[in-house]
């Protein structure tokens, strides 16, 4: 009760401020239009913006640790946010830069045009890959190797439990964390990578196929399509999991396989509809027609005419498909039914190393090791929305 | 009007089938299990007696189709079946204390719906204000920072912005309690209390969506003749928007809104467990490990249905708030 009526208090001095702000500026500048025109609502938001940016530079600049020597989480993880998301941006500046001076015109010229958040999220892909194919050189020790020290703390500093031997600590069975964590990169967007192109070969496919037959085979294949689209994916990937479950063991197939099968055919659904729909448009038009004068066969038609004219709608499409294959493997792994032990793969990471995160008002390091694994998810699937999201406005020409 | 009616009699029916369908599509992939569930009840080491009395008693030796029917007919009568958990019960207790799957899930139900309905209340009003505002100063610094903020929660998984949460809100600053066990019984504030961060969690993953899709719809609109019209007229930019823009975004908006909440049914099932929220969700999943496939069945039907019922929601809406096909010529 009493926070909501101090958060009240809070905006309502905001707006007098804001309300003062507006007057001030109209006097000051003997009603220039900016400000004789400027809404109350507008000046609130200028000067919640600045109290904001005033709160956030004092927090960042209080003392880490009180008198006694003990350590004041809060502001540790408020510093750690805002240097992340200042390397970050500057990271992204300079990939910009970079990509604006090196490269083919082409490129050149993409990169010029590029939002910061676009080329923030090339320069993250790119960096994922290079750890994902040559996690076996960069990582120090093996995802499944167990060393002689369990519960590492992060940090790498002795004093505070921690061991330069493993810079982000070790789990509970004396794994190390910094190599599982690069190898997850392999497994999870590995996986998700093979798992997504299988939903495009099968949607893709079968989607050319009924808009160009037409007639019963693409009645079916919508009606059914309709049909699985109708359950929620990741509960029917859940019911379809606990079946494999009980067949991996006796078909000795690694359950891992399975659920790549599963989660491909799920999201082939999504995929499918829009193949179908992009490759009606295609099937109507001139040059099929003259296509199948010549007496071309049905392989020549959907791979040599239609398909490399619906590669930019399907592009933008990978990356989507992509974010929700990854991110349903990271749910599946984190409710404990997705990848398997003993891959290091992320979203069993979370899973294992999330009650750290009860410990962070005394050890503020040791709460980093599950938001670190949640958060390599988040990053991933946020830098390829990032692109999606440029490609898409680029293509569809919008400009407001 | 008598054509609008018969189009929603079509959806509605269309919705019956497809329901009917996809319950056959769940029966169909529990009976592609190996053996039956006599042998996994009784697991490996059982003898044929068992597993022959077990099957008589549970029906299994009827041809499939009758057992379809019989499951079917069952759910329309309420009766879910009983989960293996508790059959292993009954031959020990020799039926004492029957509990049916519909007796399990009945309690865990309500507690998701009312996590959605809190969820629901938090996030409709922030969205919709929030997508209003976004195109009101479109291409402001607001609407740079809200897009970006909303692009990455949309994006980021919702185990993420769940330990974030319980990270800032109750473990640096505890105000709020990061289990959410209720129970029944328990007083409604401290129940809402309780389901605070979960459904904050949720709120954050389809706040975003929504209010993109109201930024959008609107912006749509912005560049109508009425729009215009109404900006000639001298009106604040705010009125032109509330009064004139709003009404007629309402369609995809009430649409993307229903779309957000059928995903709430399955948000909630990696929310709950986070958060060891007894909600359906959590019993699901707790179903799907120990390979309880009476329960497992059960609730997949029961998400397929919700999430059915509600996209036949926004479907209907859309119809009726389309004037086109209100009033037809």
């Amino acid at each position: 009760m009493m926070t909501i009526l101090w958060i009240a208090g809070v905006l309502l001095a905001i707006l007098a401020v804001a309300w003062a702000f507006r007057w001030a500026g109209q006097k000051a500048t003997s009603n220039a239009p900016g400000f004789r025109d400027m809404p109350l609502s507008v000046a609130f938001g200028y000067v919640f913006g600045a109290a904001l940016l005033i709160w956030a530079v004092r927090f960042y600049f209080q003392p880490t640790q009180t008198e006694q020597g003990v350590a004041v989480a809060s502001v540790m993880f408020f510093r750690w946010a805002v240097q992340g998301l200042i390397i970050a941006m500057i990271a992204a500046f300079a990939f910009k830069q970079f990509g604006k001076y090196v490269g083919s015109a082409w490129s050149r010229k993409l990169f010029r045009s590029m939002p910061l958040t676009a080329s923030f999220g090339i320069l993250v892909i790119i960096l994922y890959s290079i750890v994902a194919i040559f996690a076996g050189a960069i990582a120090p020790y093996g995802q499944a190797e167990i060393l002689g020290a369990a519960n590492v703390l992060p940090g790498g500093d002795p004093a505070l439990g921690g061991n330069p031997d493993y810079p982000l600590g070790t789990d509970n069975i004396g794994r190390d964390i910094l190599s599982r964590l690069i190898y997850g990169a392999q497994n999870t967007v590995g996986i998700a990578f093979v798992t997504t192109l299988l939903a495009f070969v099968i949607g893709v496919t079968l989607g050319f196929l009924a808009a160009t037959l037409g007639g019963w085979l693409d009645q079916l294949l919508s009606r059914g399509v309709d049909v699985l689209m109708a359950i929620p994916s990741l509960i029917f990937a859940l019911l379809l999991m606990t079946i494999a479950s009980v067949w991996a063991p006796r078909l000795g197939i690694p359950l891992t396989f399975f659920m790549v099968v599963i989660i491909a055919v799920i999201d082939s659904t999504r995929v499918y509809r829009l193949a179908r729909a992009v490759a009606l448009n295609i099937v109507v038009m001139d040059y099929i027609e003259a296509a199948k004068l010549r007496g071309e066969g049905l392989g020549y038609l959907v791979f040599r005419e239609i398909l490399p004219n619906a590669t930019a709608p399907l592009l933008a499409e990978f990356g989507l498909r992509f974010c929700f294959v990854f991110l349903t493997i990271a749910a599946l792994s984190f409710l404990g039914v997705g990848i398997q032990p003993p891959l290091a793969d992320w979203g069993t990471m979370v899973r294992d190393l999330a009650p750290f995160i009860n410990f962070a008002q005394f050890a503020p390091l040791a709460a980093v090791t599950p938001l670190l694994a949640a958060g390599a998810i988040a990053l991933l699937t946020v830098a390829v929305n990032f692109v999606v999201d440029w490609m898409l406005h680029k293509s569809s020409g919008l400009k407001e | 009007m008598g054509n609008v009616a018969t189009i929603i009699m079509q959806r509605l029916l269309l919705g019956l089938l497809t329901l009917l369908v996809v319950s056959i599509v769940i029966f169909l992939a529990v009976n592609a299990l190996p053996g039956d569930f006599a042998e996994l009840i009784l697991g490996q080491g059982a003898t044929p007696e068992a597993v022959a009395t077990i099957r008589r008693d549970l029906g299994l030796d009827e041809p499939l189709i009758v057992r379809y029917f019989g499951w079917l007919g069952g759910i329309l009568r309420g009766d879910l079946g009983v989960s293996f958990a508790q059959l292993n019960f009954r031959t020990n207790l020799g039926g004492a204390g029957d509990v049916g799957v519909i007796d399990q899930i009945a309690p865990r139900l309500s507690n998701t719906l009312f996590l959605a309905s809190v969820t629901a209340m938090i996030a409709v009003p922030v969205a919709v204000t929030l997508g209003v505002m976004a195109a009101l100063f479109r291409n402001s610094v607001f609407d740079r920072v809200a897009n970006i903020t909303t692009l990455s929660s949309i994006s980021s998984p919702e185990f993420f912005m769940a330990y974030v949460l319980i990270l800032f809100l109750a473990v640096l600053n505890p105000l709020l309690p990061s289990l959410s066990n209720i129970y029944e019984g328990m007083p409604f504030s401290e129940r809402v209390e309780k389901s605070l961060l979960p459904a904050l969690t949720l709120t954050l993953v389809v706040t975003a969506h929504m209010m993109r899709m109201t930024r959008a719809a609107i912006i749509n609109l912005l560049a109508s003749p009425y729009i215009e019209m109404a900006r000639l007229k001298g009106m604040s930019p705010m009125r032109v928007i509330v009064k004139h823009a709003l009404p007629n975004a309402l369609a995809p908006i009430i649409n993307v809104i229903a779309l957000n909440l059928a995903y709430l049914i399955t948000g909630v099932v990696v929310v709950e467990v986070v958060f060891v929220y007894p909600g359906i969700g959590q019993l699901f999943v707790d179903s799907v490990k120990i390979r309880d496939i009476p329960v497992v069945q059960a609730c997949c039907l029961i998400f397929a249905a919700a999430y059915i019922l509600l996209n036949l929601t926004a479907d209907i809406l859309s119809i009726l708030s389309n004037p086109r096909l209100r009033h037809p010529k």
